[in-house]
């Protein structure tokens, strides 16, 4: 249990002059959901294919299962890999992509694609590229599973499907954990969809990581505070994530150490969303200094009277 | 068998919402001891949520002696949930009759009292998670 399913170590990918991802450095640890979020072009499609071995690093290192993507074939068949716009051969029968995975993957669990896609109703003479969207999304996940591997990586699953099949697939995916205890890493750009199956959240932002850690924790130490204008520290308070200032009110989350109990403030828990978008509109990169102190900021003159 | 049913909006977490759907069938005689419970894969597969959530839910209601986990079998039903007893309740209530009259002597209304109790008890919950 000591192998971590990914860790980077200052990563970074560079295209041409522009950094996709940088500086990023993650543990995740196997047997978990990770929600890997953030908005387009913040550099998760980068990281899931520098996981794969599909892009290799500028700087920095990355392992996948303890291995060097890209590295060892072995460990290719240990790392599957859904992406972004689930590519299956359209004109292929599902029987013949069945087929076509298992010719081109040395482990292959053919009852396991079967069994999945019959109780799914999902008829297998018919050509993928007839299928519904939520179809072609499970018969993508049916071949990814039946390579068995230990990680499996999507990048936005959720993207095309609707959302009757959005659940029909996170269903599909979470069972898969529940039997076979795979390892998900699974990236989007919302994050109402994963709050129920993620048990880990990973938030990228300008190609860094603005938040990583489990999600129960996030959740227990992350607090949405509002009171009086500040301009003093507030006793429990570990550092201010994202705030909002009124010319009278301060509106603040924050992280917190300890109880708030000044009887001034309105303290209220947040849900998974709130913490991610506060993250991704507070302070730059999650390496600035903590700051436990509600400063009064003056809010810019294009700001005033908007 | 029963089914459980998430609400995704509600500030009750998951697993409690899942532990507390528990105890409501069994005290309305839904599911009786002897009786196995939906198993991990059953349930994720129902309401898609994470397989931990389920088997951190079976875990707190093995811990409250009313289920058991039967190694490669499943969860199985011991025994009904016992509330405490009427005087013990009767004790309770009456002093938070007493704390909220110093409530609302101190001025109060009741929306504000309905927030200070809610916070104190999540307070008091995510605390008694921590050390769990």
């Amino acid at each position: 249990m000591n192998t971590l399913a990914l860790e980077a170590t200052s990563l970074g990918r560079r295209y041409g002059k522009t950094w996709a991802l940088q500086d990023c450095s993650l543990s995740l640890p196997t047997a978990r959901v990770v929600a890997l979020v953030g908005p387009n072009g913040a550099g998760k499609t980068t990281l899931l294919h520098l996981a794969t071995g599909l892009l290799q690093p500028t700087s920095g290192s990355i392992h996948v299962l303890g291995e060097r993507p890209g590295a060892d074939p072995e460990i290719l068949g240990r790392v599957g890999f859904v992406a972004q716009e689930m590519p299956l051969y359209r004109s292929f029968t599902v029987a013949e992509m069945l087929r076509f995975g298992g010719e081109l993957n040395p482990t292959w669990d053919r009852s396991l694609a079967v069994d999945r896609l019959e109780s799914l109703s999902i008829p297998f003479s018919q050509k993928v590229g007839t299928l519904s969207g939520g179809q072609r999304g499970q018969v993508s996940l049916a071949i990814a599973l039946a390579k068995r591997p230990e990680l499996l990586l999507l990048d936005e699953p959720l993207a095309s499907l609707d959302p009757l099949a959005r659940r029909d697939f996170l269903a599909a995916l979470m069972e898969s954990v529940a039997e076979h205890g795979v390892s998900i890493v699974l990236s989007s750009h919302l994050v109402s969809d994963l709050e129920r199956v993620c048990d880990h959240l990973v938030v990228l932002r300008n190609g860094r990581v603005a938040v990583d850690g489990d999600i129960g924790g996030l959740v227990r130490s992350h607090r949405l505070v509002s009171g009086p204008r500040h301009t003093g520290a507030l006793a429990g308070v570990g550092e201010v994530i994202d705030r909002t200032d009124t010319d009278r009110q301060t509106v603040a989350l924050v992280r917190t150490v300890g109880p708030i109990l000044d009887p001034a403030w309105t303290v209220r828990e947040v849900d998974l969303e709130e913490i991610v978008l506060g993250y991704l509109g507070g302070r730059e990169g999650s390496n600035a200094p903590a700051d436990p102190t509600l400063r009064a900021v003056r809010p810019a003159p294009s700001e005033v009277g908007s | 068998m029963i089914v459980f049913r998430i609400d995704g909006r509600s500030a009750i977490p998951p697993y409690l919402q899942i532990v507390q759907q528990v105890k409501h069938a069994l005290r309305l005689g839904m599911i009786e001891p002897g009786d196995q419970l939906p198993t991990i894969k059953q349930v994720v597969a129902d309401v898609a949520i994470n397989p931990n959530t389920v088997l951190k839910a079976y875990r707190d209601l093995e811990r409250d002696g009313l289920v058991e986990g039967r190694a490669g079998v499943g969860t199985f039903v011991l025994k009904r949930p016992d509330g405490p007893p009427p005087p013990l309740l009767a004790q309770l209530r009456r002093s938070l009759d007493r704390w909220l009259r110093s409530a609302f002597d101190a001025g109060l209304d009741p929306e504000s009292i309905e927030s200070l109790f809610e916070s104190g008890l999540r307070d008091s919950l995510s605390e008694e998670e921590d050390t769990a």
